[in-house]
């Protein structure tokens, strides 16, 4: 496989549970070295998407080619070739660190002369040196996200499913998580990954939007929010409630979100600031300040969901 | 492959190591269940599987024989020329009961001559050497009272003696302890209690703490992951099958008649077997527990249709059937041969068949059920 080629592509992939479509139509390209993001609610098919990309579960309809190899024909050949890791850090709780890496590194048959020194060395880049001999169920969840994420390493795959990694575990494992993958990236390693954490979302180089298992969008994260074209203000104000419900009888409103004591506020027009004093100068509410802030990736996603249960409640 | 198979065996035994409560389980369940299980429950045979030695080949020897498979407590298998030969259908477990017909037995009964007919039964089976002996006895007895019968009717004079009696044999277990027969029996069982429920949880364990989907998604054969989860538990069956035969031995006193070496090898077949079992049921199941409903109601139809309560010979025909597709069935047939008829590999050569056929048949049955996809 050669640089800037993809490692993943889709044509039209659906999956269904009986009468229930878990996934429709979903044609996506993922390249070398990128780190990808599948983006979007609970239940909104991003698992089964990954599944059927990991070769573990057919598709009903569509095809997909992952590390070059066919995903229903030759699910098999792709295996040897991806590492995968589950927001349930599928690890053996009565082996201790060193014997769960030992395990993976014997069924991914790396030769028996290499076992030690991968072992040895996905323990030092993740920082799990002292803490081999301990039980993989003693562990806290940011430490067994280190273990799992070694496991799934530990045959240097060049392709790398995160299932919902981050989802366990607390903000500052959530931190160093990432600056793991941002550093298996930079080795040419591709990883995608689901995720609900809209922050996350921003530190992937791209993103897809999945919304009742459709793809919604798909692109950079600065080119999703840009398309929205999102004005977004926050707001001191008086009686933030009665405020907030003004605001959002508003056609052009998309999103009013409480933070804290300030009202966050996305529309879409040419100033936020400008728009929400008139809306509540004008019904006798005092705007304190107003500021224009940046649109974000949850504004954009926020505004997605909101238009498409729009549209689905017109049909 | 063979890679892969040791990385899932040592795994498995390393888990084992550290499952203190299901190690001590392994060790303290057999002595419970064999200080447990009391008696076996004589019943009524029938269709005991019988030969005729026929020193006479008259056509009075031959009535004998009709009348005997009569009763339909015999059912006669066939007819021997010799002693060893009947030694050597025991031992394979062919036939129970042999019928010894006297040389001269017409001419005696023409004469009036006081007639002994050998009646020998294989006295490792109790039910059977009841059902056998009493039913002989009486049918004998019947035929002596209708030989005497003819010849007062013949020659009108008097009649000293019996004209027949019946001396029965047993060649092995002279004595009649149910113990003896239960213990070697109680083997099988407890095996079979013990290693289906050992890995029916095995693959729902994996599952429900979601490390089967792992497995699922790494190039690990099927076949890998079935013979990987069986073989280390074999070592454990082999230990419960030591501390019953030493208990056999200290407290209910039965002897090993035959080669141990061979039992032990011969349960190799066996214990995979049932480990091969709990495997499929893993398979089948959702959830830890589902399993282990699905391995108690196992034991029900080995319990029952093995032969270890109720004689084969009892048993009708769909029954017989089912019970041949247990493990258990074929295992009590070879280890009461071996502890107590000393029977050799030749004698077991048809219980070995099908113990191979049975565990190559589930090892196939659950790597295909193992599908490397999810629903």
């Amino acid at each position: 496989m050669t640089e800037g080629e993809a490692m993943i592509e889709t044509t039209a992939l659906g999956r269904r549970f009986g009468e229930i479509e878990a996934v429709r139509d979903v044609s996506l390209q993922v390249k070398r070295g990128e780190i990808f993001g599948i983006l979007g609610p609970n239940g909104a098919g991003k698992s089964t998407l990954i599944r059927m990309l990991c070769g573990i579960l057919d598709p009903t309809s569509g095809s997909g080619r992952v590390v070059g190899h066919d995903i229903v024909r030759e699910a098999e050949r792709i295996k040897a070739h991806i590492g995968y890791m589950t927001q349930r850090f599928s690890l053996y709780e009565d082996l201790s660190v060193q014997e769960n890496l030992e395990f993976y590194a014997g069924i991914y048959a790396i030769p028996r002369g290499r076992r030690r020194a991968r072992v040895d060395a996905v323990l030092g880049q993740s920082g799990l040196g002292e803490r081999r001999k301990q039980l993989a169920g003693t562990l806290s969840g940011g430490w067994k996200q280190r273990v799992a994420l070694a496991c799934a390493t530990i045959h240097e795959p060049p392709l790398l499913f995160l299932d919902e990694p981050t989802a366990a575990v607390d903000p500052v494992s959530r931190r160093e998580f990432w600056e793991r993958i941002h550093a298996i990236a930079q080795g040419g390693t591709t990883a995608v990954m689901t995720t609900h954490y809209m922050d996350e979302a921003e530190r992937c180089h791209r993103l897809a939007f999945i919304f009742g298992g459709a793809l919604l969008d798909i692109g950079t994260p600065e080119a999703i929010v840009a398309k929205r074209h999102l004005r977004v203000a926050e707001l001191d104000v008086d009686r933030a409630a009665e405020a907030a419900e003004i605001l959002r009888q508003a056609a052009e409103v998309e999103e009013v979100a409480h933070y804290g004591h300030l009202l966050r506020v996305a529309l879409r027009g040419a100033s936020a600031e400008s728009v929400t004093r008139r809306l509540l100068e004008t019904r006798g509410i005092e705007v304190r300040s107003a500021r224009e802030s940046r649109a974000t990736v949850e504004d954009a996603f926020v505004s997605m969901v909101r238009r498409q249960r729009l549209e689905e409640g017109e049909r | 492959m063979n890679l892969r198979v040791m990385v899932i065996a040592r795994k498995e035994l390393l888990q084992l190591k550290r499952d203190r409560l299901t190690l001590a389980m392994m060790t303290a369940q057999p002595i419970a269940l064999l200080l447990l299980f009391g008696y076996a429950i004589n019943t009524d045979v029938r269709h005991i599987p019988t030969l005729i030695f026929d020193q006479d080949h008259s056509a009075e020897s031959r009535d004998l024989g009709l009348r005997l498979q009569a009763t339909g407590f015999y059912d006669v298998v066939g007819s021997v020329e010799g002693y060893p030969e009947i030694e050597r259908s025991f031992r394979s477990g062919k036939a129970r009961v042999a019928l010894v017909i006297p040389p001269r037995y017409a001419a005696k009964l023409a004469q009036a001559e006081p007639t002994a007919l050998q009646l020998l039964v294989d006295g490792s089976d109790s039910m059977v050497v009841a059902s056998a002996t009493n039913s002989a006895a009486s049918l004998v007895a019947a035929l002596s009272a209708e030989v005497r019968l003819k010849q007062i009717r013949r020659r009108g004079e008097r009649v000293r003696a019996e004209a027949l009696t019946l001396e029965s044999n047993l060649l092995y277990n002279p004595d009649q302890r149910t113990a003896v027969y239960v213990v070697p029996g109680l083997i099988g069982v407890i095996l079979t209690m013990t290693m289906v429920m050992l890995t029916s949880m095995a693959l729902a364990r994996e599952r429900e703490r979601g490390t089967l989907e792992q497995l699922v998604v790494s190039p690990l054969r099927s076949i890998d992951l079935v013979l990987g989860k069986i073989l280390p538990y074999v070592a454990i069956g082999y230990v419960q099958m030591a501390i019953i035969l030493v208990f056999a031995r200290v407290v209910f006193d039965v002897p090993v008649v035959g080669s141990l070496l061979l039992l032990f090898a011969l349960a190799f077949l066996f214990i995979s077997a049932n480990l091969a079992v709990g495997l499929f049921f893993s398979t089948l199941a959702r959830t830890q527990q589902q399993a282990m409903q699905m391995s108690f109601f196992f034991m029900l139809p080995n319990i029952l249709l093995s032969g270890f309560m109720f004689p084969f010979e009892a048993m009708p025909f769909f029954a017989r059937a089912l019970s041949q597709m247990l493990p258990l069935t074929h295992f009590l047939r070879i280890v009461r041969g071996i502890v107590l008829r000393g029977s050799g590999l030749y004698d077991l050569g048809a219980e070995l068949l099908w113990l191979s056929a049975i565990l190559a048949l589930l090892v196939t049955l659950s790597s295909l059920r193992f599908q490397k996809k999810l629903a």
